[in-house]
């Protein structure tokens, strides 16, 4: 089993053992010598005969403490049973009543856990009366809320999957559901708390004893010793070590084992982007610069300048060589496939490649390597927009305050200032009423609003160049075309450029003067958005005819690709598109063709 | 709508509290009078008893003069001492109040940060070494009952190197060692909680356009990622509030602090009903307050939920 792997979970099944087996020989091994009087010896510290001292009948602490295990143990069993016997049922109550009777047991449920739990306990007990039987009531009775919470928390769970609600179709009556389907699957989560709370339990019990609530004389469990021993603690403090050890011990191995396993079981494991790099520089990601790369021939005017951008992210590489430009106030598209790499290629150009991904080639922004500029030029000359704008705003804070922040933060604007502007950019992006915009938050907003406030934030600063990554793919259609035609203005009017990264073709060929086709990690071709019917890369060509235009024949059905494009993980030696391309040679398999006139193909179409 | 809601389950809880101190007496098995009075207390003085405390009514007429007095602060008289029950829960409950106060502020001012530091090294996969000795310490601290730790303290701090002193409230360093016993776990507890919500905050989309904007990261931690990551700190964080309260009993026990906790496993020992009713009584009622006040928080501080509140 992976999950024992965990340190807690092994410390806490080792202890765990240990209290078991003590539990088992405790009381044949240590039981006479536990109970055996010495009247001449009482009330003594550490000696060679007694390592812990003695108590009150000069009996020997430590044969005591290891005896105490089986007491302390069965006690902490028999509360954990009335827990389960009470919480589990309870909680899965809700399940299968009607919804009035689950609400109302919901509530119950959820007001009985704000009680504290020894409380509680302390409340049980009074009334069983001080002695082991009320402490284990107590005890016993203080966690069934807690497990009864859970249970239905997890019954919830599995309530709502798909295969329960098939189930309910088909006619499945509550309970059977409940027996067939629930139980079942939340059973492992559920034994593993209940180890846990048996480790709870035993500590809630010493504690109960401790205060002189639970087991009572002549019986002894560890809380009991502690009890009696604590008054000497400024003495002798040895006396009190054999049984809070053994409480510490037994009880945190129990609730360790229980809680590891039970976090490793209900945690869905989330497989990291790609193995770690044995070598992944920590932080930020760092742009390198390949060996040998001299300086290149670069447009002067272009303000974004990309080359060889390679992105890896342990063995994978989801991003290679990738090299385009972008000039001033032109707006250029790069579409591709998800997974095409399309949208790393966007965050590698925003200096945003998550940990651990390391960035090789160069991004120039301005003439200038990212690398080499300041945070506040970054902040002002680049912006960003990204797919969710129900995301991409922070729910806690007003919208106006999170535009005007990057003018207090970059621009040395004073907070005044930076509100006035912030008014000023939310109306140049065409919303209504800025001034009261700005006071409200962002859960007030629609889709189209929020991108719209997105797009102003970007618009703070005096950008250069605006990266817009998939930024209508969650909104409606209508108020799609719109968010894009106000990109495509704030191009023309403040001459940032923009690079419009989409899936979809036709956003792309009707917005942006020149497209970048991606496949695989790479640029397949590049060409003006007025060429696309006449592309020559039959990727290209295959997207063309995938998506619907208003000449589109609706006779015939609409053409798809046949076939997936490789995982980034599994790119073919040759060309990545071989494999589904129908003009494939056999050189398309072996060698990888070069872009040339922004077309890497061996085998391009003509006409 | 919220706000009714809350408000009508509060007042539900502390009716069903107030209910369940009244039965207890009830449902003590055999008679309290007797089982507070022992078995060689004369019949006739156990008869008097009961008639002081009503005991001898119908249940329906004790549960009318029961709530009237509660209504008016009376909580009876200790059947030991005689005293006043609400006097003396009056003159213990400061003590307990302060205690609990000071592990709760020390509990936020240390949790809130390290969480968040924790967060801010160990997120996306990197520092797994800082992150493992994180969990492994906070896990076995909030598992470790403070009466443990209490007792460690005491003979190493109080006993062995004799800093600190060992019981008893009288100054700012007797506070020392109850308040950290008592706050090791929740701290431990919090932390996590905070590091957990931190780190999905960190992967959310938000918090990627503020980097995009190259916001400090002084501003990015505090003022985008505090207020979300808080509130469901805070959801938990009210029930680690209440369990503080149910710690502090022990703890005041163990140092012997004069609050509320050690007068009322004397009571509940001592079979001193009223007097544990009354300690019940004001730890329930109290636990609940925390709890609901939390909940207003919570609903305050999220903008999303605040228009539904007020309106």
């Amino acid at each position: 089993m992976s999950r024992m792997r965990t340190p807690s979970a092994l410390a806490g099944l080792l202890l765990v053992l240990v209290t078991l087996v003590l539990a088992v020989i405790g009381p044949w091994l240590w039981g006479a010598e536990a109970e055996r009087f010495d009247p001449l010896h009482t009330l003594q510290g550490h000696s060679p005969e007694h390592p812990l001292g003695t108590d009150d009948g000069g009996r020997d602490l430590l044969a005591r403490t290891l005896a105490a295990t089986r007491q302390s143990v069965w006690l902490a069993v028999l509360a954990t049973l009335i827990t389960t016997a009470a919480g589990v049922p309870l909680g899965a109550l809700p399940s299968v009543l009607g919804p009035r009777a689950a609400r109302f047991t919901s509530g119950l449920i959820d007001s009985l856990v704000a009680f504290p739990v020894l409380l509680l306990a302390m409340f049980a007990a009074l009334l069983a009366g001080a002695g082991a039987r009320g402490a284990v009531v107590g005890i016993g009775v203080a966690a069934v809320p807690g497990l009864a919470r859970l249970t239905r928390t997890l019954a919830d769970t599995v309530a709502a999957s798909d295969y329960v609600a098939a189930a309910r179709v088909l006619g499945a009556g509550r309970s059977a559901i409940l027996v067939r389907h629930v139980l079942p699957n939340i059973a492992e989560p559920l034994i593993l708390t209940i180890t846990a709370n048996l480790g709870y339990a035993l500590l809630g019990l010493a504690t109960l004893s401790l205060l002189g609530l639970g087991v009572q004389p002549p019986d002894y469990d560890w809380g009991r010793l502690l009890h009696d021993t604590l008054p000497r603690v400024y003495v002798d403090p040895e006396v009190v070590a054999g049984p809070a050890l053994a409480v510490a011990l037994a009880g945190t191995g129990f609730a360790l084992l229980g809680e590891s396993l039970a976090r490793a079981s209900a945690r869905v494991p989330v497989a990291p982007v790609a193995p770690s790099a044995p070598s992944a520089p920590r932080g930020e990601s760092r742009t390198v610069l390949p060996p040998g790369c001299g300086p290149l021939p670069e447009a002067p005017e272009a303000v974004l300048e990309v080359r060889d951008l390679t992105v890896s992210f342990g063995g994978v590489t989801p991003v290679r060589e990738v090299s385009f430009s972008v000039a001033p106030g032109e707006l250029v598209g790069i579409v591709g496939e998800s997974g095409s790499g399309k949208s790393l290629t966007a965050l590698a150009v925003g200096g945003l490649v998550p940990h651990p991904g390391t960035v090789a080639g160069r991004v120039l922004l301005g003439g200038r390597p990212l690398a080499e500029l300041t945070r506040r030029e970054l902040g002002t000359r680049l912006a960003m927009v990204f797919q969710d704008p129900m995301a991409a705003l922070n729910p806690a804070l007003r919208v106006g305050s999170q535009l005007a922040e990057v003018a207090t933060a970059h621009l040395g604007a004073s907070r005044g200032q930076a509100r006035k502007r912030a008014v000023e950019r939310l109306g140049r992006v065409r919303l209504p009423d800025p001034e009261a915009q700005a006071r409200r938050y962002p859960h007030e907003f629609s889709g189209g609003m929020r991108q719209r406030a997105v797009i102003a934030m970007g618009l703070m600063g005096e950008p250069e160049l605006i990266v817009a990554d998939e930024p209508t793919t969650a909104l409606d259609v209508t108020v799609q075309k719109r968010v894009l035609e106000l990109l495509a203005e704030v191009n023309e009017t403040t001459g940032a450029a923009g690079l419009l990264i989409s899936h979809d073709l036709a956003v792309v060929s009707q917005h942006c003067g020149r497209v970048l086709v991606m496949y695989a990690g790479r640029i397949v071709e590049e060409l003006p958005s007025s060429e696309l019917r006449r592309a020559r890369h039959p990727y290209t060509r295959a997207l063309v005819a995938a998506s619907p235009d208003l000449e589109t024949d609706r006779s015939r059905p609409l053409a798809t690709i046949p076939g997936r494009q490789p995982a980034s993980a599994e790119v073919p030696a040759g060309c990545a598109f071989a494999p589904r391309c129908a003009r494939a040679l056999e050189r398309c398999r072996t060698d990888r063709p070069e872009p040339v006139d922004g077309l890497a193909c061996w085998n391009p179409e003509t006409a | 709508m919220f706000l009714l809601r809350r408000a009508t389950r509060f007042a539900l809880s502390l009716v069903l509290v107030v209910l369940a101190s009244f039965a207890m007496l009830h449902l003590i098995p055999g008679d309290p009078v007797r089982a507070a009075l022992g078995p060689t207390a004369p019949r006739e003085a156990v008869e008097q008893r009961r008639a002081e405390l009503g005991l001898d009514r119908p249940w329906p007429e004790q549960l009318r003069t029961y709530l009237g007095k509660v209504a008016t602060g009376d909580f009876g008289e200790s059947f030991l001492s005689r005293q006043p029950a609400g006097q003396v829960v009056a003159d213990r409950f400061p003590a307990t109040v302060q205690l609990v106060v000071v592990t709760v502020a020390l509990a936020l001012l240390v949790a809130v940060p390290l969480g968040m530091a924790m967060a801010a090294r160990t997120h996306g996969g990197r520092g797994r070494r800082s992150e493992l000795a994180f969990t492994s310490v906070t896990g076995g601290l909030s598992v470790i009952p403070e009466f443990l730790l209490a007792v460690a303290m005491i003979a190493l701090f109080g006993v062995v190197l004799r800093w600190l002193p060992v019981a008893g409230k009288d100054g700012a360093a007797s506070f020392v060692m109850p308040v950290l016993a008592l706050a090791a776990g929740p701290t431990a507890l919090l932390a996590r909680l905070v590091r957990m919500e931190t780190l999905r905050e960190l992967s959310s989309d938000y918090v990627r356009l503020a980097r995009a904007k190259r916001l400090p990261a002084v501003r990015l931690y505090l003022v985008h990622l505090l207020p979300n990551s808080l509130t469901a700190t805070l959801t938990t964080g009210g029930l680690v509030l209440t369990s503080l309260l149910g710690g502090s009993v022990v703890v005041e026990y163990v140092f012997q602090w004069p609050g509320l906790g050690g007068t009322t496993v004397e009571a509940i020992a001592g079979k001193d009903y009223a007097l544990a009713q009354a300690a019940i009584l004001v730890y329930g009622a109290v636990s609940l307050t925390v709890v609901f006040l939390v909940d207003l928080a919570l609903g305050l501080l999220d903008p999303r939920s605040r228009p539904r509140m007020l309106g």
